[in-house]
This record gives C-alpha cells, structure tokens and sequence, in this order.
C-alpha cells in the first residue's frame, strides 16, 4: 500500500457511569457516531478489531450493527487493549489487505479499585490473600521514589488534577467536570499516601471507536486527512518495576516498557518529541503523568518540577498535555481509554476542540497508554 | 511456623525469607520460580526502604484474605543489598517516619494483627527494633 493509513471518523460514548446501558451498547453508540462522521455505512466496514477487558465480547455488537459477515477480532490486553486493537487495525490496511476498518474499544467496571487476582498474573495466591494485589500501591511507590530522586513536590501532583479538572470542563465525553481548588486536592482523604482521592482516576464506562481507511480511501471520502504516522505497542524491558512486581532487580526501576513504545514509534513515524504540539500521557494517577512526560522524551527527569509550576502543559502552554483531562477526569474504562487518547488527538488535529482547543493550528500530536504488567502503547498523529 | 504458603520462610527460628537464585545467570528473584532452572535462595534480613506508600483502604476481597476491620498499613519494597529489592509490608514505624533508605529487618507479622495464629505474612519492622 502506498501512502498512509488516515483516522476518518471518530465517535465516543461519555465516559463515566451510564446506569441501564452495557458495555457493548456504549461501544455500538461510539460506532455509529464514528460511522456518521466518516460518512461511511456499518455494510462498507471490512473489519474490526475491538477491545473490552471486562464488558464482554466486542464482536457481539454485529447483533446491533448488522450481520454483514465483516472479519471483527477481539482483543484483550490489559490496558494496552485499546492499542492493540489499533495497531492490527492500521496493519491490517497497511498490508494492502483491507481498505476500510475500525477499531473500537468499550468497558464497564465496578466501582472502586479493580480486584485482579493474582493467577491472572502468574503471581502466588498469597500475593493477593496478603493484601499486596492493589494496583494503587505499585503507582504510589513508583512515585515516591521518583519524587524522591527527581526533586519533584506534591504540589506539583496537585497541579496535575487541578489542571485535569480545568481542562474537562471542555470535554463533553469527560465524567469530572468541575474545577477543583488545588488546595482542596492536596488536602482530600488520603487514597495511598503520597495520593490523595482526587489524584486517581477511577475505574468506570464508556467507548470509542475510529474509522481507519487507507489514504486512497481517505481522498475519496474528503475532509482532513489524520494520518497515523505510528501505532506500536511494548511489553516490559529487563530490570523494570512494574504493577504488581513483588520485587524489583537492585539497580532497577528505570526501564519501562513506555520507553520502549515511545523510541519504536518516534523511529516509525521519523520525529522527535520536540516535533510533538500536544500529548495524551497515561494519568490513572498525577504522578503517572509526571513521569510519563520524561519516559516518552518529552523532558528530563525533574524538570516537571518547573514545567508544571510555568504552566507549560496547560491547554495554552507550550507542550499541552491531557487536554481533555484524561483518565483522571474521564476515568478509565481500560478497553476505551487508549483510543479516547486518540480520539482526543484527532479533535485537536482537526481544530475542533472548542473550549479545550490548543491555539496555534496543531499539526502532530501524541497518545500513551501504561498498565499491568508492564505494557505501554504509543500512537503518533500528523495533519 | 504458621506461613501463609509454603516455601516463603526458612525453618529457622528468626526466620528469612525465601528467594530464588538462577543456577545460571545468579539473579535473584523475589519469590522462588518453580522448575530447574531456580535454586531456593535465602534473603538477608537487613535491608534498607527503597520505596513506600500507605495502603488506606481495605483491599478487594477476594483476592485479600485478611480480616474485614481495616487499619491503614504502610507497603515498602525493601532493597537487600547485593540481592532483590522485595515488596512486603512495614510495621511497627509510624506513616510520617518512614523514609527512603531507612534501615530495616525482616519480621513476618499476622495477617490479622488481632489474632496472633492467623497466617504470617512478609513484614520488616525498623532495623534493632526488636518486638
């Protein structure tokens, strides 16, 4: 195939909770707003790929879509899900096989923290009966020792939810969207210290979908051509500290699989991260946001300390990151959450962001997704 | 001893806690892999506080298996010099004392701190801080 694979429809069920409305319907409803924007009809769709963690099998919305025989692949790959699902999607078209897919993701989770079980992980049950299977103990670790090293402040954890906050206000598809004081988050009940409630996302509901065409179908169909110039996905390196990891080598804790997704994608897509206007970082927690910002080369470790109090990643900053308050405001439907990224992306690509707009015509933009047990995905956007 | 699983303790009457060494490369891990390829290899007991948070909520059960009243306790990842760095809980070391580099010892504690049969869990207390 020559040319490059283009994003040309989105659509997005809000994120949050949604009482009476399932996982897989969420999706279907994201589906067909992505189908109507692409301007395209559900029999033209040649495959899917679909992502859900929790919420059942995404190729049981062909019920609801219509029983066109399309090729549709389930994928489930922890918080990668949404990725993966694109990254086959994109290679799918790439290999000249198919002109014109989807990849669509959707979950629904119970309140409160996820339970993973430990034999889900390879881990001993008495990792789990011990009280150690908590997802939030890993991220509050990591970022003790990071603030530890790296000379960064809690406050500097604050200004990350309070900018999540500010910015969701904008985003019609975010659960979270009222201000809140950055003297009120750094004072809210402590969840695992240095973490106080409003500096986790939560687990919740909702789902994406993106109309991937070739760039000969995209002409066709009109309107700006999205080109997703790198989809790649990692799993974790040697030496790594990772969710759930009873133990780390000594010396270790610096590798990350982010690392990884994030070289392979700036070598695919043949820029830097100085060549990047705005970025969709991991932030189930604040901390997460820090740290990603370094692990994908964005800055030097410690430097958020400035970046963050400058205002450097606001919506009108220099480097905008999490524009539309990410997981933080939106919470983290795991199968949806990394293509909101994207979907994310291509608004601001498009100029289409309203109130959360990034001034200055953005032309590159960047998404990164991390979760258990150590795998990352990374997708380049240019217009 | 009442270790809530098999092959995590020593024998011993103050106990280590039990890694595992690769017969080839020579790393240690945290806890011992099954198959040929590990040999069980026992911690040191000292060791210092790489990292630490404090666990504010009662976890989900399952996959927890301690007792539904709920005090918050802190989790450290323990570096034993020259072997692994371990995850386990800290005890005995109030939340606003506990610091990066902070000298410990391992000490298994119940799972239940009001029943003292209850299953022993991995737990270092402050180094010399002897219960």
């Amino acid at each position: 195939m020559s040319g490059d694979v283009c994003i040309v429809g989105i659509g997005i069920h809000p994120f949050g909770r949604t009482d009476g409305l399932s996982g897989v319907d969420q999706g279907v409803f994201a589906v067909r707003q992505a189908l109507a924007d692409a301007g395209v009809a559900w029999p033209e769709i040649q495959f899917a790929y679909g992502a859900s963690e929790a919420a059942g099998n995404p190729d049981s919305m062909v019920e609801q879509l219509g029983l066109t025989g399309a090729q549709f692949i389930n994928v489930r790959n922890g918080c990668a899900a949404g990725g993966s699902a694109l990254f086959s999607a994109q290679m799918a078209i790439r290999s000249g096989e198919y002109d014109l897919g989807l990849a669509v993701g959707f979950d629904k989770h119970p309140r409160g923290a996820f339970n993973a079980m430990p034999a889900e992980y390879n881990l001993p049950d008495w990792y789990g009966a011990a009280g150690l299977m908590v997802t939030t103990q890993f991220f509050a670790a990591k970022i003790t020792r990071y603030m530890h090293l790296h000379g960064i402040s809690r406050t500097t954890l604050g200004r990350v939810a309070e900018k999540a906050f500010r910015n969701a206000v904008h985003a019609d598809h975010a659960w979270r969207r009222a201000p809140v004081p950055l003297d009120e988050i750094l004072d809210g009940a402590l969840v695992s210290d240095p973490y106080s409630k409003y500096m986790f996302c939560s687990p919740a509901e909702g789902g994406v979908a993106l109309v991937l065409a070739s760039e000969k179908k995209a002409r066709e169909l009109g309107g700006p051509l999205i080109r997703l110039k790198a989809a790649t996905m990692r799993t974790r390196p040697p030496h790594s500290f990772e969710v759930f990891a009873p133990m780390v080598d000594i010396g270790g804790g610096t590798a990350t699989a982010t690392r990884l997704a994030s070289a392979a994608a700036f070598e695919s897509a043949g820029i830097g991260p100085k060549d990047i206007a705005l970025a969709q970082l991991q932030d189930t927690e604040a901390g997460a946001e820090i740290m990603h910002m370094a692990e994908n080369g964005f800055c030097a470790d410690g430097d958020q300390e400035q970046w963050l109090a400058e205002g450097r990643t606001e919506i009108g900053g220099a480097f905008p990151v999490n524009t539309d308050g990410g997981c933080l405001a939106c919470g983290e439907p795991i199968g949806a959450s990394g293509l909101r990224q994207v979907y994310e992306n291509v608004v601001q690509l498009r100029g289409a962001g309203g109130g959360r707009q990034v001034p200055g015509d953005p032309r590159t933009a960047y998404s990164h997704v991390y979760g258990a047990p150590g795998v990352s995905a990374v997708t380049i956007l240019e217009r | 001893m009442n270790a809530i699983a098999d092959n995590l303790f020593t024998d011993e009457a103050v106990p280590r806690l039990i890694g595992g060494r690769h017969r080839e490369t020579g790393r240690i891990v945290f806890p011992c892999p099954a198959g040929g390829a590990w040999e069980t290899y026992p911690l040191a007991r000292a060791g210092q506080v790489w990292s630490f948070t404090v666990q504010r909520y009662r976890p989900k059960t399952p996959p927890y298996a301690g007792p539904e009243a709920f005090a918050p306790w802190i989790v450290a990842y323990v570096e034993i010099p020259g072997e692994v760095i371990v995850e386990a809980r800290l005890e005995g070391v109030a939340f606003d004392a506990v610091a990066i580099g902070m000298a410990v010892e391992f000490a298994p504690v119940p799972l239940d701190p009001a029943d003292p049969a209850s299953p022993l869990i991995p737990a270092f207390r402050a180094a010399g801080d002897a219960a």
